[in-house]
């Protein structure tokens, strides 16, 4: 059985005490507490500062990343659990130069205010597509319904969404 | 969040075992437990995390039912081929639940141990029975507008969260479980239990035993089952009054009725007596009034909920009627029809 004892002598230990995890697409090896969440992880130990804590309870949807390509709330989840796994934030989508679909969609439909939930937004967004299972724009709304903006941006967060069921524009 | 011992079980033996230690608790999903940590409500001194287990398959059975491992994403059984043909209550209630982040983490086992959203059990500041025995229930004569209608006790109003477990409960589903002594099935009726005197304890389950699954029987009722939920927002908010209903017709009479309620009791609410008042009946508003009138016979409101036991009767009226014109409701389109 592998532990990580936090106070003891590290000769059980999970592994090496050690959390693999690949966040955009580099591979970063960490020694965390097990009581350390994703999100804290995130800001804390990488400085990827995109990823905003809102709630910090998983209501409000602004610590939304994609660990293997699916959308989850960071600030819900121990790092130490998702030894091994892949982590996009909104600093692996894209780049101010060179922005992902779904972030171009949102400066193009203006969707945000303050922008303080945008990166769980996109990076929600971006979740949704991937799934699949949103064909109109009122199952936009109840599959993003995850995401709160406190701006009341919705009508044009989910035009961005909307623009991008359709295949991609020219760019 | 307290400090705690954590521990990844390679094997069931490794968890079984690491749940032998006091105040060890398990990790799925995390989207409930973690929460309760960061409250310093759930205070675990060893946390026993289970995701490298084998439990996270959707099996047919051979006799036409259906497999859930208890590691399921709740969104992947929602959307899973065999869910939709084989229970596909469950896979509408699971939608009707949460958000698709939370339901991407969330597991099958992690739902149906989730613990109540009661206000007065997340604040540690506050007396609860449930969280702290016998320091009281501020709830009874507080703001109690979620609060339970059915089957509560003096020393606790709570009611249990899961949309998912209401699913479960309508359809007689069985969780297997195993712990140090080898495997048992529960079946879900008696795996919530009442509050009574012992409101700290939500399950059957023991301290020690693990969720490998849960299995449904084979799926009768075709496009005859519903699950409406009524609540304070359309979406992303926990039901005052859930209703699964399934009904099975032979002619234009009943054969068969299945009736499960969220948001009232401690735990999925059914009730056998008013499913049997049923059978043999025509598919009928007064016949299914009469059955709602039954399940809400024993209904006592509470200062800022008794609008729930009219709109409890309502909604499984509506349920029935759903449920026997076989059109179930839509968890987007939120218009009840």
């Amino acid at each position: 059985m592998n532990e990580v004892r936090p106070s003891e002598p590290t000769v059980d230990l999970l592994t090496d005490g050690n959390v693999r995890l690949t966040v955009n697409n580099r591979e970063h090896v960490l020694n965390v507490d097990p009581w350390m969440t994703l999100l804290d992880v995130l800001r804390e130990r990488l400085g990827l500062i995109g990823t905003k804590k809102g709630c910090d309870h998983g209501q409000c949807g602004a610590c939304t990343v994609l660990i293997d390509g699916r959308r989850v709330n960071s600030c819900l989840i121990l790092a130490i659990a998702r030894d091994g796994g892949s982590v996009t934030t909104i600093e692996g989508l894209g780049s101010p130069d060179n922005m992902h679909p779904m972030q171009r969609a949102f400066v193009d439909c203006d969707a945000l205010q303050c922008g303080y939930c945008t990166p769980g937004q996109i990076c929600s967004a971006v979740g949704l597509l991937a799934e699949g299972n949103a064909t109109t724009r009122d199952e936009i709304r109840e599959l993003m319904s995850g995401n709160l903006c406190r701006c009341g941006a919705y009508t044009n967060i989910t035009d961005a969404i909307e623009s991008q069921l359709l295949p991609p524009p020219e760019r | 969040m307290n400090r705690f011992d954590y521990v990844r079980a390679s094997s069931i033996d490794d968890a079984i075992r690491a749940l032998q230690r006091p105040g060890a608790k398990v990790l799925a999903g995390g989207t409930n437990l973690v929460d309760l940590m960061k409250y310093d409500v759930a205070k675990p001194s060893c946390v026993v995390d289970i995701n490298r287990l084998p439990l996270g398959r959707i099996e047919a059975l051979d006799d036409g039912g259906l497999r859930l491992g208890a590691l399921v994403p709740n969104a992947d059984a929602a959307y899973h081929d065999l869910v939709l043909q084989r229970a596909p209550l469950v896979a509408s209630a699971i939608l009707a639940g949460a958000s698709p982040q939370l339901r991407n983490a969330a597991t099958t086992g992690g739902n149906l141990l989730q613990r109540t959203r009661c206000f007065y059990f997340y604040d540690p500041d506050m007396p609860c029975n449930k969280r702290d025995p016998g320091s009281g229930c501020p709830a009874i004569g507080g703001v109690n507008r979620m609060h339970a209608i059915l089957g509560a006790s003096g020393a606790c109003v709570a009611v249990h969260p899961s949309d998912m477990c209401v699913a479960l409960a309508a359809l007689d589903a069985r969780i297997n479980v195993i712990g140090p002594t080898g495997g048992r099935v529960i079946p879900m009726r008696e795996f919530h239990r009442l509050p009574g005197t012992q409101p700290e304890i939500d399950t059957t389950l023991a301290a020690d035993e693990v969720i490998m699954s849960v299995e449904f029987p084979p799926w009768n009722f075709g496009s005859h089952y519903t699950y409406i939920k009524v609540r304070d927002r359309l979406s992303y908010a926990f039901a005052l009054v859930s209703v699964a209903a399934t009904v099975r017709l032979e002619g234009d009479r009943i054969a068969e009725a299945r009736l499960a309620m969220g948001g009232v009791a401690h735990k999925p609410w059914r009730d056998l007596e008013a499913e049997r008042s049923l059978i043999g009946k025509r598919a009928t508003p007064e016949a299914f009034e009469s059955a709602a009138e039954m399940v809400l016979a024993s209904a006592v409101g509470l200062t800022h909920n008794s609008f729930k036991i009219d709109l409890a009767r309502r909604v499984i009226v509506r349920a029935l009627e759903q449920a026997s014109a076989g059109t179930p409701q839509s968890q987007t389109d939120k218009r009840i029809g």
